[in-house]
């Protein structure tokens, strides 16, 4: 209880995650905006679209947020102080994931409610209105998906260390991997169809159609069953890290 | 109590600590001296479970480091005042720090006036100078009132006055019967502080005990003599005496000054100086450590000439 006390501290009280959080929202907002606003007239503006700038971009930006918690503190030698301080050092950095998972929770929803209801305001006649679950898990659903990608950069941070190491990885990763490897011939769709976060988007735009959102997700999963694989993926990357950084030498 | 037995630790080819066993005692100051690579900051991080050993053990108060309960209430440790993050501001960082192990927020704010910080607690660490983030690892190593203290050249960066605060500081801690485990590379500061002595060289112990019995075993004893009469003077100087000649003057050894005025004016050799040399901590350092320095320079400054 105290750990995720201390684990609050430390993330408010420097300036980089207050600038991520404001550029996530920023980014979020800002690109239901943008496409709100040059959808035509005569076109609909879908649930799905108005979520394109959290899901795709925002995400990166948290996962940034997320991962520099840790890499900072090895930068800055401060895990080994916090090392010195918890001996077991899981506690310290389960802690770690789980205030940055909520944080991360808690602006996924600003950002999925915000672009949302930004969207809706500007395109009153296009039918926006949440009416399905799938629409509700959506919007909803973005700080869900935000929470355990900021889980898993955690654990990417643990065992990487290295700031820009960490986020090149995350970042190369989120953007362009997982498209890149439908390329591969043969055997690129059936890999897609299981990476975690064209999983995670089965999740939040289930199987409709996107109007001029993001295309809908290959994954076999049902969206319920999807959330539950992309946070069992983030989880298992977790308890890996946790296991590497308690054998090392701090 | 520090106990450490056969503490060994070796990084790949290197074997930093090497069968390393000592103890600091409760109720001392008990240095920790060594060249440059001896091992000691690596003896540190043993001792606070920063890193494992890969044979031996350490214990502190008789229990092993990671199987303390609250380790910030039983062991405080400044092993370097640059673990922090520049962009925090101080008090935030004994605040994080303290929360660890369930110390409450007072505590912070009695040790930032009690090093000095309080008018700077809100100023982001990166700003201070290096002798106030000294004294922030010093309150930090102080959080939990603990009984055992290790300080890794607590005195760096400060000023005379600074290290004269953390020397009544050391001695204060010791005094009320804690453990106190320095390292520094300041001879006269240590010859000061210390009262126990622990001396390595490449990772092995090369002496355990106290200050004043280290200070013993140096070369250079005797009394510093200069006349103008010294055969009279050698003459009268009868007995067991070394008699060594050295820039204009001798040193007498196995005679003490008392009685070497009162035979030189029975001899009636005018005496022009006569003070006793002490053993000096760093004549007996240099002497016992010469064969362990590790990265010594192969050349002399003199045979660097332009």
């Amino acid at each position: 209880m105290n750990l995720l006390a201390v684990e609050r501290i430390k993330l408010f009280t420097t300036r980089s995650p207050w600038w991520c959080a404001l550029i996530t929202i920023a980014l979020s907002v800002g690109f239901a905006a943008i496409l709100a606003g040059a959808t035509e007239s005569t076109d609909s503006l879908t649930v799905s679209a108005t979520q394109f700038g959290g899901s795709q971009f925002g995400i990166a930006v948290v996962m940034v947020l997320a991962a520099l918690a840790v890499t900072t503190e090895y930068r800055f030698n401060t895990i080994r102080t916090t090392f010195q301080a918890v001996p077991h050092r899981s506690p310290a950095l389960v802690a770690k994931a789980v205030v940055v998972g909520l944080v991360s929770l808690i602006l996924g929803e600003i950002a999925g409610f915000g672009a949302w209801g930004l969207a809706v305001l500007m395109r009153p006649n296009d039918n926006l209105a949440l009416t399905t679950g799938q629409d509700w898990a959506n919007v909803a659903g973005l700080g869900l998906v935000f929470a355990f990608s900021a889980v898993l950069a955690v654990a990417v941070g643990i065992m990487i260390r290295h700031s820009a190491g960490a986020i090149a990885l995350l970042l190369i990763y989120t953007l362009a991997v997982e498209s890149l490897v439908q390329l591969i011939p043969k055997i690129g769709n059936h890999i897609h169809e299981w990476m975690p976060f064209n999983v995670a988007n089965k999740f939040l735009v289930g199987s409709t159609p996107a109007g001029n959102g993001p295309p809908p997700s290959d994954s076999p999963l049902s969206p319920g069953w999807a959330l539950a694989y992309f946070a069992g993926i983030s989880i298992v990357f977790l308890l890996v890290a946790l296991g590497v950084a308690k054998k090392r030498d701090a | 109590m520090i106990e450490a037995t056969a503490l060994t630790k070796a990084y790949g080819a290197t074997t930093a600590v090497n069968e390393l066993t000592f103890t600091a005692r409760s109720g001392r100051v008990t240095g920790f001296l060594g060249p440059n690579g001896a091992g000691k900051s690596t003896t540190m991080r043993l001792v606070v479970g920063l890193d494992s050993p890969d044979a031996g053990t350490v214990l502190v108060d008789g229990v092993p480091y990671r199987e303390l309960k609250d380790p910030l209430r039983t062991v405080g440790a400044m092993l370097d005042a640059t673990w922090r993050h520049p962009g925090r501001g101080g008090r935030d960082h004994l605040r994080w720090l303290a929360a660890t192990n369930g110390i409450p927020e007072q505590r912070v704010d009695q040790l930032l006036e009690l090093v000095g910080l309080k008018s700077v607690e809100k100023t982001r660490v990166g700003r201070y100078s290096l002798g106030m983030q000294q004294r922030l690892g010093i309150a930090a190593a102080l959080l939990g009132d603990p009984r055992v203290l290790l300080f890794d050249e607590p005195v760096n960066g400060l000023d005379p006055e600074g290290m004269a605060w953390i020397r009544q500081l050391l001695h204060s801690l010791a005094a009320e019967g804690r453990t106190v485990f320095v390292s520094s590379h300041l001879l006269p500061e240590m010859a000061q502080t210390a009262q126990d002595l622990v001396v390595i060289g490449r990772g092995r112990l090369i002496y355990q005990g106290t200050m004043d019995d280290f200070v013993a075993r140096t070369s250079r004893h005797g009394v510093r003599v200069r006349t103008p009469h010294a055969d009279e003077l050698r003459a009268a100087l009868t007995g067991q005496v070394e008699f060594t000649e050295e820039d204009g003057a001798f040193v007498v050894s196995g005679v003490d000054s008392d009685r070497i005025g009162q035979l030189a004016f029975d001899a009636g050799a005018t005496l022009h100086e006569l003070s006793p040399i002490a053993g000096s901590l760093e004549q007996a350092y240099l002497d016992l450590t010469r064969e362990a320095v590790e990265f010594s320079s192969a050349v002399s400054p003199s045979e660097v000439t332009p």
